[in-house]
This record gives C-alpha cells, structure tokens and sequence, in this order.
C-alpha cells in the first residue's frame, strides 16, 4: 500500500522587543550572564504580576497580518499549568481559546496555500544547563515573547515543510519582528506528523509531536525518518501510538519523549492577571500600514515593473536588506542610464556585499563594464608592463610552460584599470610581451 | 479638638490617623513619641494578642501596620506561612511605596491565617491571633493581625487584603472600620495572591475618615498591575456629609437562616438610624447570594491552584509539606475544578454563576446607591469552634464573599455590640463608588460615634 504523510507545524518564534513579554526586563538574553536580566515579574516571586508589553502584541498582529490571519477584536490571555524547574510561576501566560489572530494562510513554492490556524502570543520560560549532574537554571530568558504559528495539518512532504519554514523566517525577518536565527533557538519548529492510505482524507487517529529540533535540517530529517517508520510500522500490523518524540542526530533516528499518559493536563483557565485584549480598528489600520511590502509582493513588483526574470526577483527578495539595496541602484542607475535588468544581473551574479559596499559603486561597477572601456593599445601596453612587473613569479610560470598563468596577470590588468580593460584586445598585447621577454 | 491640644503621650495611640497628623502639625507630639508610644503599646500587648510577627522600631513616619501577605524590601513577608518563613523580599509592593511617599513607616507586619486562607486567624503558621475585646474569641480572617493591631491602638492604621472578606469580617469581629475597594482600585503589586481576580488591598483603620485617607494614598495604577485603574481616588473631606434622600438598599436575602439574632439586632438598629438621618430605605433582591459560596469555593481554589504552583520546593527552601492543610485542600479542589472532563461542571459553571451575582447587584443598584447588611452572620466565636468544620468557616464569610465576585466595594464599620462583642454594619457600593460608601458610613460613624469604644486589655 502507498502511504501519504500528514504533517501539520508549529512554530515559535521569539521577538526582538526591547523588553520582555510582561517586565521591563531586557529581552535580549542571549549570551548575557546568566539571571541578570531578570526582576520579581519573571522570576515569578510571589505578588509580582503581569504587565502587558504593548510592542510584542504588535508585532505578533504584524505577524498574523501578514500570514493572512483575522485579528481578533478580543482575545484573552489564558494561563498553562504544568511544572517545569525553568517555569518561573508554575505557569506560562499563552492563549489558548481566544488567539489573538486566527485564520490565516500561506502560500508556498509548490502553489499550495498552508492554512494557519493561529498566531498567538506567549512568554518563554527559562533555560536549564546540566553540568555535572547539577542543573543551573537562568531566567534570562523568562518572560522573553514568543509568538507561536500553528498550521493545520496541510504538509504531505517534506520539501513543503521546509519551504513554508523558510518562508516564515524570511517573514519574521522582513517585519523586523525576530532575528528568526534557528541555531540560537530564535525560532523553533514543531511538527506532527503521521500517515495515511494514499487516497484517504480522514485524518490518522493519532500524531507523533517531534520537538526539541533546533534546524531545519534536522526537522527534515527527523520528519523523514518518522515518515519511513511509521510506514514501516503499519506494514507490520502495528499500531502507532500518540506520542511525543526527539531527534538524536548522531542514530540518525527519532526516539521518545513522552508517551500519552505522561502527557500533561494543563489545565487552561483564564489569566485572572490580564485584561481581555481588544484591538479596535483604529489601532489595526495603523498596524497594517506599519506592515513592509512582502517578499513575494516585492518579487511580483520586480518581475511586472523591472522586467526581472522570476528566478531574479526570487533572488533578489531573499532579505529586506538587499531588495531595498537593489532598489536604491535602480533609482541610483537612472541617472546614469543604467537599466534595473543590468543592476538586477549583475547583484545577482556578482553577489557584492551589500554591507561594504555603497550603491553608487555598484553603478559605477556597472557602467565600468559598458562605458569608458580602456582599447587603446599603448595604454594596455603600460598597463600589462606594470601587472607584469607586480608579478614576476606568475611569469616564470608562464616561461615554465604553465599557460593558463595568464590568467592572473589578467587579472592583474584589471585590478590596475578598475576593470575597464577591454580582455579581448588585452590578451594578444600580454602575450607578445611575454614572448619577447627574456 | 480643643482638648486633644492638651493631649498626654497615654493618650496618643487612641488617635485616629487624621487626628494624629493634625497633631504631628500642631506639633503636640513629635513623629519619634509617636512611634514611641506604639512601640510600648506594642511590647505591652502583642505577647496577649500575637498580632504582630515583625515588629520595626522606627524612630520617624507615621506607623502603620502592614499584613504580611504584602511584600516589604528587607523586611520578612511570610503570608503566615512556613514556606515563606525565611523570605525577605527584594522589592516593596505598590501600596507600601505608596505609603512610604505619604511618610508613613512599617512599623511592623502582622499576622494573618496561611496565605489569607481562612476566616478566624486560626490558619498562621505562626500560631492564632487573639481578639482584642475577649482574648478567648477568633478576631476573624484573614487579615487578623492588621484588625486586632488597630483594635488595640497598636498602630495608627493597618493595610489588609480582601479576597472573601478578609479585611471586612475580622473588622466586624473586632470593632474597627475596613475597607475593600473595588476590585482595580488599588494595585495588586506586591501581594501575594490568593485568587487574583478577587484580591483587594485595602485600609483598616479606627474611623471612616482614615480609610478614606488611606485609599487616596494607595489608590491608582501604576504600571504593575494591568487591572488596576489609573486615576487616584480622591474626594474632599467628608465632614459635613449629608445623606438626605440616599436610598438604602437592604437585601432579603441577608437576614435568613444562619443570621444570628442578637446581630440581625443591631443591624436592624443600624439600619433604623440610617432612616433617622434621612435615607430612604429600599428592599432589594439579590437573589442569587445563596450560590455565592459554592461559586467563590470554585473560583478561588483554580486560581490558588496555579497560584501556589511557583511554591514548588525548588526555591524558597521547604517543600510543600510546609502548607498548612486549608492552603492544601484548595490546591486540591481547584487542581480538580480546572482538569479536563471536571472543567466545565465546576470552573465554568461557576463563573457563570459569578455572572449571575454581579447582574444582580447591577440590579439591585438601579433602585438604591447603597445595599447595607451584616458582615458576619455572627460574632466573634470562641478559638477552635470550627477548624475542625471547613464548611462551617467557609459560611461565615456568606455576606461578604458576593462583593468580591462581582467587584464591588465594601464597607465594614461598627455598629454597636451582641453580648458584649463587636458588630459591624456593611455597605456595599457600586463598583468606583467608593464616595458614597464611605458617605454613608462616614454619617453613621458620626452620629454614633461607635468608634470610640475601646476593647479593655
């Protein structure tokens, strides 16, 4: 029998306020001295309480909007009880019933739309360090915002996990909500997977969670080898149980975490702390028109307006950074009669860094390749007297017989001419010379 | 006035908080005879009466008494609990910075039953609190130290917190005016929750016009807590106050089965003298008061149960055997009430009933400005009549527990005596309505002057 995966994401991701999610502790944790950034809100010390940090709800509406969600005109903050060293209350602050934005979509590569369940807010909790069979806990990050992206359960490969994975990240990071960086747990994936008959549209009766991936190298993997094993399992006759399971790395091979008589009853009630959140219109346009033109927007606008290739605006749209780069050439290269298609291949190509470099240079690049091209030949002559003189060892290669030394003494030719040597007529000229010399 | 100029230092611990800063002004006394004089009172009386677990021998600032369920900077803040018994917090409360601004100085934290879980002062880990007018009676729950230290003038006022009717019941029982704000009036920064969406801090003081004082002190937001109301409380003085015409509400419902006669009495003589001064009386229905125990017993212990999560032997030292056994059995009952399957017969349910209560008093405040009844179906009852009958303590607090529910505020001021102990009339407002609380009891108080009777220690 065929089998087809079904996996649905969920996705953390912590946002780069200034102060945490309900302190005014700084958010910006990492690799801080451990229990610095913190105070008697996110250690959870007794009368402390929440207070709402206005930027993080933003943001987590900046989020939903851009996922395609409805903003919910009242939401309501709920607590999660279960117990945990690194839970400073014995709780976290989420939502669960009333998310603030809900009902969102996403389009990926494969021209599927991922349907979004829900973007909520919550708090992160702190970070347990096992040395020695001690365990150190840090509460830097207690309290820090996270906002959490739940799909439904629309995945059927990997590739589409990976993709609408990335796709989130560069999202986080156009909004300017989140560095987005996996490896230092930024962001975090979340996948349920499990597998039914080719053919059927019943959702399986149980899922594996896989939890605790830090990249999404490692979430493919796992994901794919969860695929194979529950395939292999129901081939056998056996019934998969709900669970929730880890990644070893090194077995290559998902392994249990908790079954689904350890799993919690978090008991969700109401956070008796925090007001019901409203957003009333007002305050939703304003968010709206905070929201950047986004990547494929941006790319479509590259494609109709500046007659780039798809796999061009694709490029160029990868961060905000360098499509608002490559537009500020573009509106640099009219002056100069430089057209977007020119800036466009040659960023592309050249990949210049875009943080050393100034968009003026890149025109003057540009134009260096199709204007004031140096074909004089007395003064490619001076100028491979000098590339030679600079590099006699490449020469002696050459006399040895190593011919495509020539090469570097192009090179040489180019650096000295800012790259306005014409190399069809430079390469005749550089070999008599070399020839005649001794 | 004109005899209080020539006032001996004896008699300075029998002055109200307003009197005592008229006379700091006059400069009758100075802030260190002050503090010295409630020092003394405090050496003599707290062996009897256990009211305070800390005391501080400040030399300067008006004393107040604080309950130690609030949190001070560097002074230990146990809640009456063993789990906190070596806890000496980082940072003050709102309320107590608040204070301190005003040039008000803890003089000491006072004793209360185990993280305000209780109505007779019985559930300290620090042992009970006796009251004041008979050292063989409870003084009420839970805030009993803060009532018996004001009972006893061993401090100029007190700061209580009102969950069920923490500060208004011991302040029956005792003989002194307490006062629960409306719920988001004051800050619940720095207090150690028993339920959160209950929790009230609020004064306890020897006449209306202190507890006015104080809530203008403590009142207001102040970024700390997200549910408590912005502007300050302020109102002029309440000299003068006029009741004419305001229509006093008395429920039905608050003077059936469990009332006790000899306090129905005096309610009903309080009430008499409130028609004397020239309010109209009303009957009122809030009907749905019987439900108001069973909700609040729901409510509450889900919050405790998350709550008390943070006290999870990890931090703080002990374990959590060190909770008393009523702190364990509303961990119990609220773990329950909130778990899959239970949720929505219990928590739920419940809040709906919550709901149904506060319709009732927006009912009821459509025919009256204030609602007034008893505090405590009873008097004070002697030590360990009921510890061994949770239920039996659980209705007492029957007519006070409905204005936490529905966010109200509530006034406790003494209006007279049952064989010999002390009776507190409440007035129950609408929610912000402070003013006219405080009005009402500012009149009675005033033409009856209940106030100035003192327990003999």
């Amino acid at each position: 029998m065929n089998y087809e995966p079904v996996i649905g994401l969920e996705v953390h991701v912590e946002l780069n306020t200034r102060s945490k999610m309900f302190c005014r502790c700084s958010a910006d944790y990492f690799g801080k001295e451990p229990n610095t950034h913190t105070c008697p809100v996110c250690l959870g010390l007794p009368g402390a309480l929440p207070y709402i940090n206005e930027q993080a709800i933003e943001d987590c509406m900046k989020i939903g909007l851009a996922l395609n969600c409805k903003i919910s005109e009242k939401s309501l903050f709920e607590r999660k009880n279960y117990f945990y060293p690194d839970l400073a209350k014995g709780y976290q602050i989420s939502q669960y019933r009333w998310p603030l934005c809900i009902n969102g979509k996403l389009k990926i590569e494969n021209g599927q739309w991922i349907r979004i369940n829900r973007a909520h807010q919550e708090e992160d909790t702190g970070k347990l360090t096992h040395v020695d069979g001690a365990t150190l806990i840090d509460f830097n990050r207690s309290g820090v915002p996270l906002v959490e992206i739940v799909t439904e359960p629309d995945f059927h490969d990997v590739e589409a996990v990976r993709d609408y994975s990335k796709k989130l990240q560069q999202v986080f990071r156009y909004l300017g909500v989140s560095n987005a960086d996996m490896e230092r747990g930024d962001m975090r994936l979340e996948a349920n997977v499990s597998v039914r008959p080719e053919g059927t549209t019943d959702l399986p009766s149980y899922r594996v969670e896989l939890k605790n991936i830090n990249s999404f190298r490692f979430m493919v993997a796992a994901i794919e080898y969860e695929i194979k094993r529950q395939i292999e399992a129901l081939e056998k006759g056996e019934k998969i149980l709900q669970e929730t399971r880890g990644w070893d790395a090194e077995q290559k091979s998902t392994y249990i975490q908790r079954s689904k008589e350890e799993a919690h009853d978090y008991r969700y009630f109401p956070e008796p702390d925090l007001p019901q959140l409203t957003v009333n219109s007002k305050q939703l346009t304003e968010i709206t028109e905070e929201i950047p033109e986004l990547p494929w927007d941006k790319a479509k606008r590259f494609v109709a307006d500046l007659g780039l290739t798809e796999a061009q605006a694709k490029i160029l749209t990868q961060s905000k950074e360098l499509a608002d780069f490559f537009e500020i050439v573009v509106e640099h290269g009219k002056k100069h009669a430089v057209l977007a298609k020119d800036a466009a291949n040659f960023i592309v190509n050249k990949k210049p860094d875009i943080n050393s470099m100034l968009p003026t240079q890149i025109i003057e690049e540009i134009k260096g390749k199709n204007v004031g091209k140096i074909e004089d030949e007395a003064e490619l002559k001076s100028l491979a007297e000098q590339a030679i003189q600079a590099d006699l060892k490449t020469v002696e290669d050459y006399k040895a017989g190593k011919l495509t030394a020539i090469q570097a003494l192009i090179g040489g030719v180019m650096k000295l001419s800012a790259g306005k040597a014409d190399v069809s007529k430079l390469k005749p000229i550089l070999e008599k010379i070399l020839k005649e010399k001794p | 006035m004109k005899q209080k100029e020539c006032l001996r230092m004896n008699n300075i611990t029998s002055l109200t908080l307003t009197e005592t800063l008229e006379a700091l002004k006059r400069k009758d006394f100075s802030e260190e005879e002050l503090n010295k004089a409630y020092l003394e009172g405090i050496e003599k009386f707290n062996p009897k009466l256990n009211a305070f677990l800390e005391v501080r021998k400040n030399k300067s600032g008006i004393p107040a008494a604080i309950k130690d369920a609030i949190i001070t900077r560097g002074i230990k803040t146990t809640a009456g609990s063993k789990i906190l018994s070596n806890f000496i917090p980082p940072y003050n409360a709102t309320v107590i910075e608040n204070l301190l601004e005003q040039g008000v100085s803890v003089l000491g934290k006072t004793n209360c039953d185990e993280f305000t879980m209780g109505s007779s002062g019985e559930n300290s880990a620090y042992g009970v609190t006796k009251n004041p007018w008979d050292l063989n009676k409870v003084p009420g729950g839970s805030s009993s130290g803060s009532v018996a230290a004001v009972a006893a003038d061993l401090c100029t006022f007190a700061l209580g917190t009102d969950t069920g009717g923490s500060i208004r019941q011991p302040a029956s029982l005792c003989g002194v005016v307490g006062l629960k704000p409306s719920y988001g009036r004051v800050s619940r920064y720095g207090a150690i929750a028993m339920a959160s969406s209950f929790d009230q801090i609020g004064p306890i003081t020897k006449s209306v016009d202190d507890a006015r004082l104080v809530l203008e002190w403590i009142s207001g937001g102040d970024n700390y807590d997200s549910n408590c109301r912005k502007e300050k409380f302020k109102i002029k003085s309440l000299a003068g106050t006029n009741i004419k015409g305001l229509k006093v509400g008395v429920p039905k419902e608050y003077f059936g089965k469990g009332l006790d006669s000899g306090v129905e009495k005096v309610i009903q003589a309080a009430i008499k003298k409130l028609e004397e001064l020239g309010a109209e009386v009303v009957e009122v229905a809030l009907l749905h008061t019987e439900y108001g125990v069973a909700a609040y017993y729901i409510l509450g212990p889900s919050e405790i149960s998350s709550n008390y999560a943070r006290f999870d032997g990890i931090r703080y030292g002990g374990t959590r055997n060190n909770f008393g056994s009523e702190v364990k059995r509303r961990i119990m009952l609220g773990t329950y009430s909130l778990s899959t399957g239970y949720y929505d017969d219990y928590y739920a349910k419940a809040a709906k009933v919550r709901t149904l209560i506060r319709g009732d008093f927006e009912k009821a405040f459509e025919k009256c400005d204030v609602i007034v009844g008893p505090v405590s179906p009873t008097t004070a009852w002697d030590l360990g009549a009921k510890t061994d009958n949770p239920l039996a303590m659980y209705l007492s607090d029957v007519y006070t527990i409905v204005a936490n529910l529905a966010g109200i505020p509530g006034l406790s001021v003494p209006c007279g005596f049952s064989e010999g102990l002390p009776v507190g009339l409440q007035i129950l407002g609408k929610q912000w309505d402070e003013q006219t609380i405080l009005k009402v009891g500012y009149a009675y108080e005033q033409a009856t002057e209940w106030y100035k009777e003192k327990p003999k220690l």
